[in-house]
């Protein structure tokens, strides 16, 4: 009699995340909510019915139009208008696109920082050890945000206004994956401290592998697990940090906005009574980072079985 | 009329998928100064019996049904508020590592005073005055110098001792003693055992002793019960059950002991291990590592029957009674 | 303890040294004083004059020197902007934002331990889960954009017609929903008592104290949801510990075991973490500033950013790390004074 191989798409229906995802209603509807916001920012070209930043199609004239359901709405324009005229539902969708893209792209760079410096750190101990944790120590208690505020300052007094403008996406993701980098490391390097002491470590160097082989290969995927978890607040991090760079004008220009630009430019017309400008980019700002909060949040029950529901 | 009556006692832990059972128609009694034993494997569920006394399980397990009859009166019928006034003050307990017993932000005096404090209506001197009665009683040096210091300040012997003392604080008629003295040191085990049964012969306080060593049960105690899977298995007189072991379970644990081996040969072990609480088998839990199982053991749990002074579950030992009672008769 | 003391100073005398050399090296790269100072029709000869009669041409060993040196004294340049030494105008902006940060805490104190501390002993009411879910919405919404609401709510006003208006219930749903604003929330106002120096207090008089509540309530709320999770969390892990069963055990009130015995070691943590969120207050005290256009050191870093006011950058770095590095020495300090097993030895036990 042969046995059925197991595939992983089985294994995974069987295991616990999967059980604990399936009976967790918060856990699903995050994820559903994520998943339509990644979606239409992704597609957002084909979804928004206009393209906000075609000067040929905004007209003035349709400016400050209310959301509908509001006197003095217009169907055309279903989430209103901004002070030029932009269709909102446009420049919010093409917005959380820039806003995830800096989200993944600066998470990735501080993963793979983090992770590069938390392995040295851990496993080469000694001085690397004590140089790389100072930084991370001295970056920390600057916090991070402070410190994407001061690198953003400075580079954006160092290239000026215009160039940063243009290479503004690439610059948020630099900025923020460095200044975050520290929180991962500092994990990673404690997880190689309790990995270093184990026997397959000693077993890989009897058997004489070399220290970057082990290292990435041996040591690494067993730090992996609470990663996934830092990880996912972190995206929700970045999205926050840059919405507050873009919101002290350190971060995206008004040609190619992210949710936090558009918060910004909205403000100024609060006062006036055109409170969607600001609120509705706000809005989905605070939804967005709500549901990947909630995954992390899940995502931590799960990876820490020891705490009963009992 | 016992000083302390437990009847059929059933504590379940309420956990994903159902409760587990941890103990199963627990019963015994403890009378007046007297000193008794509680013997088993890690996880038979000594532990979980002497904290269900007070109703101080860990979460999720809870009483699910029996009596504990204090005076009269039953403790796990109680409600918090009443439970409290005995706590620390008719009844004490003593854990196993005293690191973890003390609040290590908080002075031993303070954690005496306040322990005098909760049921006596008396001024913070005269509390103190009983503290510094009580550590010279637990015989440690300098005690007025102990109160102002924290638990990380004395050593670990010196710290059970403290616990000790605060067990006598209020001149308590029980004290439950939880493995106290496996956490420490083996150099000073024997003399913290000693004046622990000392202190309990003089103040005629009784004391439930929980175990795993059965050398100290035989030295310490005059009544003693054996665990096994949650359930009592053996229980009596301790010379009895230490001279002539009824059980098939408590004869191999007495026959583990290394006083009992040859010199040169392998030492004693009882085959398997004792199921988890998830794999609890049906009828007799010894059964599967048993070597006088029959059908009936793999069926239904053994009623207590009587061999001396003391009170076995096991069918085999009860047929052996059997046997021995025609006998006599047919010789009569 | 002294030992402790030693080591820690000495510490933060190596951080605000590297603190100083990045500060420098900002200075160094991007002001060129001559071109702020000097206009264009000034020849090529005499700017390099000028470059070497203001030491621009020494080796950078010796600038920095020199630039250390003069901070050390007291002299951190001249604002390009205001042409007042930047230390004046840092001293003229830090007031203000000093208060924001007392009223911001205040708020934080009060409210962050009674609601962690009882959502950590009844998990399971319905007043706690409110909390945590009120908490877990908190931490997702960045500062700036509660300051924005809560000037919609509080300021502007808000007039809700959802609900149909020629009904009763509907009229006071309606009414129920609607706001009224009329907070304050641009500056600090006009009634600013003078304490000493250059301290203007808003504390003192009705119009001072109503300016300062929306951004101090704005700034408390990134840290509120999150104080009240670490004490939650920190709270029933505490309860846990054998200690708290043997406090039971000794039949000890469940007001002493919570608030004495579980509190006083939930708290220690917590001052650490607490003393490191001071320090990301500072960062957030630059956004909520510069949404209630508040005349604190925060709304003038970010200004001098824009107006390319290169020393009064570097001074505000300086200031703001040397406050970072004096803080974190005194949280060390203090919790080294609080847990009894750190006094002797010097050394976390």
């Amino acid at each position: 009699m042969t046995t059925a191989t197991v595939s992983r798409w089985d294994r995974f229906r069987e295991s616990f995340v999967w059980y604990s995802f399936k009976r967790d209603k918060v856990a699903i509807a995050s994820f559903v909510v994520l998943l339509l916001m990644v979606l239409a920012a992704v597609f957002a070209p084909l979804l928004a019915p206009t393209d906000p930043y075609d000067l040929a199609q905004i007209n003035i004239m349709n400016s400050e139009l209310p959301p509908a359901g509001l006197a003095g709405s217009d169907p055309a324009f279903p989430l209103g208008t901004d002070a030029q005229g932009r269709d909102l539902l446009s420049t919010i969708l093409y917005g959380t696109r820039v806003s995830l893209m800096i989200g993944f792209g600066a998470v990735l760079l501080q993963s793979v920082l983090g992770i590069l410096f938390g392995l040295l750190a851990g496993y080469l101990g000694g001085k690397v050890d004590a140089v790389l944790m100072r930084i991370a120590d001295v970056q920390l208690s600057f916090s991070t945000l402070m410190v994407a505020i001061i690198v953003g300052a400075v580079f954006k007094a160092s290239f000026g206004n215009l160039m940063f403008g243009e290479i503004a996406i690439y610059m948020l993701i630099f900025i923020i994956g460095v200044a975050e980098w520290p929180q991962i490391a500092r994990t990673v390097r404690a997880s190689v401290l309790a990995e270093k002491k184990k026997e397959y470590v000693d077993a890989a160097k009897v058997m004489g592998f070399s220290t970057p082989r082990i290292m990435f290969r041996h040591i690494l995927p067993n730090t992996l697990s609470p990663i996934f978890v830092i990880a996912t607040v972190q995206i929700a991090n970045a999205i926050i940090s840059e919405a507050a760079l873009s919101f002290l004008g350190l971060g995206m220009p008004e040609t190619q906005p992210s949710l936090g630009s558009l918060i910004k430019s909205g403000f100024d017309y609060i006062q006036s009574g055109s409170w969607w400008i600001t609120l509705l980019p706000g809005l989905v700002l605070v939804v967005l980072v709500l549901v990947i909060n909630l995954l992390g949040d899940w995502l931590r029950d799960v990876m820490n079985p020891r705490l009963y529901k009992g | 009329m016992a000083l302390l009556e437990v009847r059929n006692l059933d504590v379940r832990f309420a956990v994903r998928g159902g409760d587990l059972t941890a103990l199963r128609g627990i019963s015994f009694s403890l009378d007046k100064g007297e000193r008794l034993g509680l013997v088993g494997e890690s996880g038979a569920g000594k532990s979980v019996a002497a904290f269900s006394i007070l109703n101080l399980i860990a979460k999720p397990g809870y009483i699910a049904g029996g009596q504990i009859l204090f005076e009269g009166r039953d403790l796990a019928a109680m409600s918090e508020r009443e439970l409290r006034k005995i706590r620390g003050n008719r009844i004490a307990m003593i854990f196993q590592d005293p690191m973890m017993t003390l609040n290590p932000v908080l002075t031993i005096g303070t954690q005496m005073v306040e322990a005098i404090q909760a049921h006596r209506n008396i001024g913070k001197k005269e509390a103190k005055a009983i503290a510094l009665d009580r550590l010279q009683k637990a015989q440690i040096p300098s005690p007025e110098k102990r109160l102002d210091q924290y638990p990380h300040e004395l050593s670990g012997g010196m710290r059970q001792r403290v616990i000790i003392a605060i067990a006598l604080l209020l001149d308590p008629e029980i004290i439950i003693a939880d493995e106290p003295t496996t956490a420490l040191d083996v150099t000073i085990q024997a003399e913290i055992m000693d004046l622990l049964l000392n202190l309990c012969e003089q103040e005629n306080v009784a004391l439930m002793l929980i175990t795993h060593d059965l050398g100290v049960v035989s030295q310490v105690t005059q009544r003693m019960l054996v665990m096994y899977s949650g359930r009592i298995i053996e229980q009596g007189p301790t010379r009895e059950i230490i001279n002539d072991a009824q059980h098939p379970y408590t004869q191999g644990l007495i026959n583990a002991l290394p006083q009992m081996g040859e010199p040169g040969e392998r030492l004693f072990q009882i085959p398997g291990s004792m199921p988890s609480l998830k794999n609890v088998p049906k009828g007799c839990p010894f059964h599967p590592r048993c070597r006088f199982a029959t059908e009936q053991c793999k069926q239904s749990m053994p009623e207590y029957v009587r061999s001396g002074n003391v009170d076995v579950a096991c069918y085999e030992v009860a047929n052996l009674i059997e046997q021995e009672k025609h006998m006599q008769e047919a010789e009569s | 303890m002294l030992a402790f003391l030693v080591q820690r100073i000495s510490q933060a005398f190596l951080v605000m040294f590297v603190i100083s050399v990045i500060a420098f090296a900002i200075q160094d790269g991007l002001g060129d004083p001559l071109q702020q100072m000097v206009g264009m029709s000034v020849s090529e000869e005499e700017r390099e004059a000028l470059r070497e009669e203001m030491g621009l041409n020494d080796p950078i060993v010796v600038q920095y020197l020199r630039f250390a040196g003069n901070a050390l004294q007291g002299d951190l340049g001249n604002s390009y902007f205001y042409s007042k030494p930047t230390l004046e105008v840092i001293a003229e902006h830090l007031p203000a934002t000093l208060e924001l940060v007392i009223g911001a805490s205040l708020i934080i104190v009060v409210f962050s331990v009674p609601i962690g501390v009882y959502a950590a002993i009844r998990p399971q009411a319905w007043l706690s889960k409110f909390f945590m879910g009120v908490s877990t919405v908190g931490i997702s919404i960045p500062v700036f954009l509660t300051a924005i609401m809560l000037i919609q709510l509080f300021s502007i006003g808000v007039t809700v017609n959802a609900f149909p208006a020629d009904t009763g219930w509907g009229q006071w749903l309606n009414g129920f929903f609607s706001t009224e604003g009329g907070l304050p929330s641009y500056g600090r106002g006009d009634n600013l008592t003078h304490l000493f120096g250059t301290w203007h207090s808003g504390f003192f008089s009705e119009g001072g104290l109503m300016h300062l509540i929306l951004p101090s309530v704005s700034l408390a709320s990134i840290m509120l949801p999150l104080f009240i999770r670490l004490i939650r969390a920190e709270m029933m892990e505490v309860l846990q510990s054998d200690y708290i069963r043997y406090a039971r055990a000794k039949g000890l009130s469940a007001g002493r075991i919570n608030f004495l015995h579980a509190l006083k070691n939930t708290m220690l943590p917590v001052i650490t973490v607490g003393g490191v969120q001071i320090g990301i207050m500072v960062a957030y005290t630059i956004l909520t500033e510069t949404v209630f256009q508040w005349p604190g050191v925060g709304l003038m870093f970010l200004e001098a950013i824009t107006r390319s006011d290169i020393p009064l950058i570097v001074a505000y770095l300086m200031v703001v790390g040397l406050i970072f590095v004096i803080t974190n020495t005194l949280v060390d300090l203090i919790y080294g004074l609080v847990n009894p097993t750190v006094k002797l030895t010097g050394k976390k036990a």
